[in-house]
């Protein structure tokens, strides 16, 4: 519910931006994975980006990432590297195709894919353990990964 | 905003990382002690050295309760199975008493389900043993799966196998139902795209969020969790780990399940039984 409310307002925000956006399944990914241009045709927010990598409904990143710069944020994940600096040794256009799909970057990682709404296996509705039904929306909208790239890009030593 | 508190917290949270499995050893009411960590069976080549209880990813505390039969709120769930083991019932009034004697003639039973049945030609779990001798033996109706009664009949049968290995056969007719239950163990589900090994093979030892991720072993099943406050089944766990892929999940008792539960307690064979186990 709440992830459906959070793309509308993306959506309607982004206003006309939108129509230069890009569907999950259209997104082109580089030789290594990156993604050069917005897939919302918008900039990201920063400020936006650090909450949805923070709250649990929405990107859920620090379950597997720890940032330091995120000193208000308990429980940060060691599945995953930690972040900081990865805005200084990773490009936007890298990050960008990370967020999206990394395992267009990572071959076989566990790092879900935020932008993505076809071939799972047995798709279900949120976290309700039943069928998903209808179109699947990505986990994240595409504003919603321009904003967290955003974030991301902050991440400086 | 931001307390020391908080500032505190997320300075150690990466701390405690260091961890993985603790050394310490479990052993219940000062007696009893059980093997939580043994070399991984050879079909586990490639996959795992060694295998480790659940019991080693948890705190001092969580694992303190499961020390003691009096702190282990499992155990009023046993007493309760008690109650049912002697309590007649059903058509041809019988209890299980009446043509199995005491609990303690089944130490043993536990640690080698699910099981290959030869006259039914399936694959059964304890529950589904039981229920067989509810409905066909007994008179009796079944249990709901994984719930109630069924639950703490199985704690109970449980709890008088603690301290034997795990010794679950997956060969010969056993072998299909092992196979569809590894293949499961490997599917990604979900819109996540995990699969049981991709948390509990490649990460154990690893914090995701709050939780420090275990080989997830079923040997301490049922397990009483202080965060539902009641015993839960491996069915129930299962359920609750793939809908946490945001996937669509199995129901317990389903034939899926049941194949699972069979590859994941063999991924333990080694291991003692240590049911009714606590956990967080
Ligand atoms: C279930 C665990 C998991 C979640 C959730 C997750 N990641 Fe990752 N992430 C990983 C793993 C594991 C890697 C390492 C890639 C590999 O080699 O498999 C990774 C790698 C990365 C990298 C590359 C780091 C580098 O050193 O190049 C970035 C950037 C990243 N993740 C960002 C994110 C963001 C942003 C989110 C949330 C929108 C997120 N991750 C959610 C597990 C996760
Ligand atoms: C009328 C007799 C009868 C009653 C009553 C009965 N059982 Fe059984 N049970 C059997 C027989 C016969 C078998 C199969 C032979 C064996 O393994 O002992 C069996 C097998 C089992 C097994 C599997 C043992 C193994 O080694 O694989 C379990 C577990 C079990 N019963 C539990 C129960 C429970 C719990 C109850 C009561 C709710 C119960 N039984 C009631 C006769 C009975
Ligand atoms: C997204 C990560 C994730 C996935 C995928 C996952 N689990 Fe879990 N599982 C957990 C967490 C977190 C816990 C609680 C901490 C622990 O014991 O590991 C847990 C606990 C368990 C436990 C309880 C262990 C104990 O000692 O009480 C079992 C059993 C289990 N999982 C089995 C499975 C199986 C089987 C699958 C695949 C069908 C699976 N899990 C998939 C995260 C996951």
């Amino acid at each position: 519910m709440k992830l459906t409310a959070l793309t509308l307002a993306g959506v309607f925000v982004a206003g006309a931006a939108l129509a230069n956006g890009v569907a999950p399944d259209e997104v082109t990914y580089g030789e290594y994975g990156a993604v050069e241009a917005s897939l919302s045709g918008a900039e990201g927010n920063a400020d936006k980006g650090r909450e949805i990598f923070s709250t649990k409904s929405m990107g859920n990143c620090v379950s597997c990432h720890a940032v330091s710069a995120l000193p208000d944020v308990p429980f940060q994940g060691e599945v995953g590297p930690m972040l900081d600096g990865v805005g200084g040794y990773r490009s936007a256009e890298e990050l960008r195709g990370i967020v999206a799909n990394a395992k267009m970057t990572f071959e076989g990682t566990v790092m879900p894919a935020f932008y993505k709404t076809s071939g799972f296996i047995r798709p279900g509705n949120g976290y309700t353990g039943k069928a998903a039904e209808g179109p699947i929306d990505p986990i994240l909208s595409a504003q919603d990964v321009e904003d967290v790239v955003a974030f991301l890009m902050t991440l400086q030593d | 905003m931001m307390t020391a508190a908080a500032a505190m917290l997320a300075l150690t949270a990466p701390m405690l990382a260091a961890g993985g499995a603790d050394d310490d050893t479990l052993i219940i009411n000062e007696d009893l002690e059980i093997t939580t960590k043994a070399a991984a069976a050879p079909h586990l080549d490639g996959h795992l050295d060694e295998v480790i209880s659940g019991w080693h990813f948890r705190d001092d505390d969580t694992q303190a309760m499961e020390m003691d039969d009096f702190d282990n709120p499992g155990m009023i769930f046993v007493d309760q199975g008690i109650d049912q083991w002697n309590a007649v019932e059903g058509s041809e009034e019988k209890s299980c008493a009446s043509c199995h004697g005491d609990p303690e003639e089944m130490a043993g039973v536990k640690a080698v389900y699910p099981k290959w049945n030869e006259e039914a030609g399936e694959v059964r779990t304890l529950q589904m043993q039981m229920n067989d001798c509810r409905e066909n033996r007994m008179g009796a109706e079944p249990w709901k799966y994984d719930a109630g009664a069924a639950i703490n009949m199985e704690a109970l049968l449980a709890s008088v196998s603690r301290g034997m290995p795990v010794n679950v056969a997956i060969d010969g007719p056993a072998a299909e139902a092992w196979e569809m239950g590894k293949e499961m163990y490997y599917t990604r589900y979900g819109l996540l795209e995990l699969s049981c090994a991709s948390c509990h093979e490649q990460n154990y030892g690893n914090y995701i969020r709050a939780d420090h991720l275990s080989q997830g072993q079923i040997n301490g099943f049922p397990t009483y969790r202080l965060k539902n406050a009641k015993l839960n089944g491996a069915h129930g766990r299962f359920k609750g780990c793939i809908r946490d892929t945001r996937a669509e999940t199995f129901s317990p008792g389903s034939p899926e399940f049941v194949a699972l539960e069979l590859y994941v307690a063999s991924r333990g064979n080694g291991l003692d039984v240590e049911g009714p186990s606590v956990r967080n």
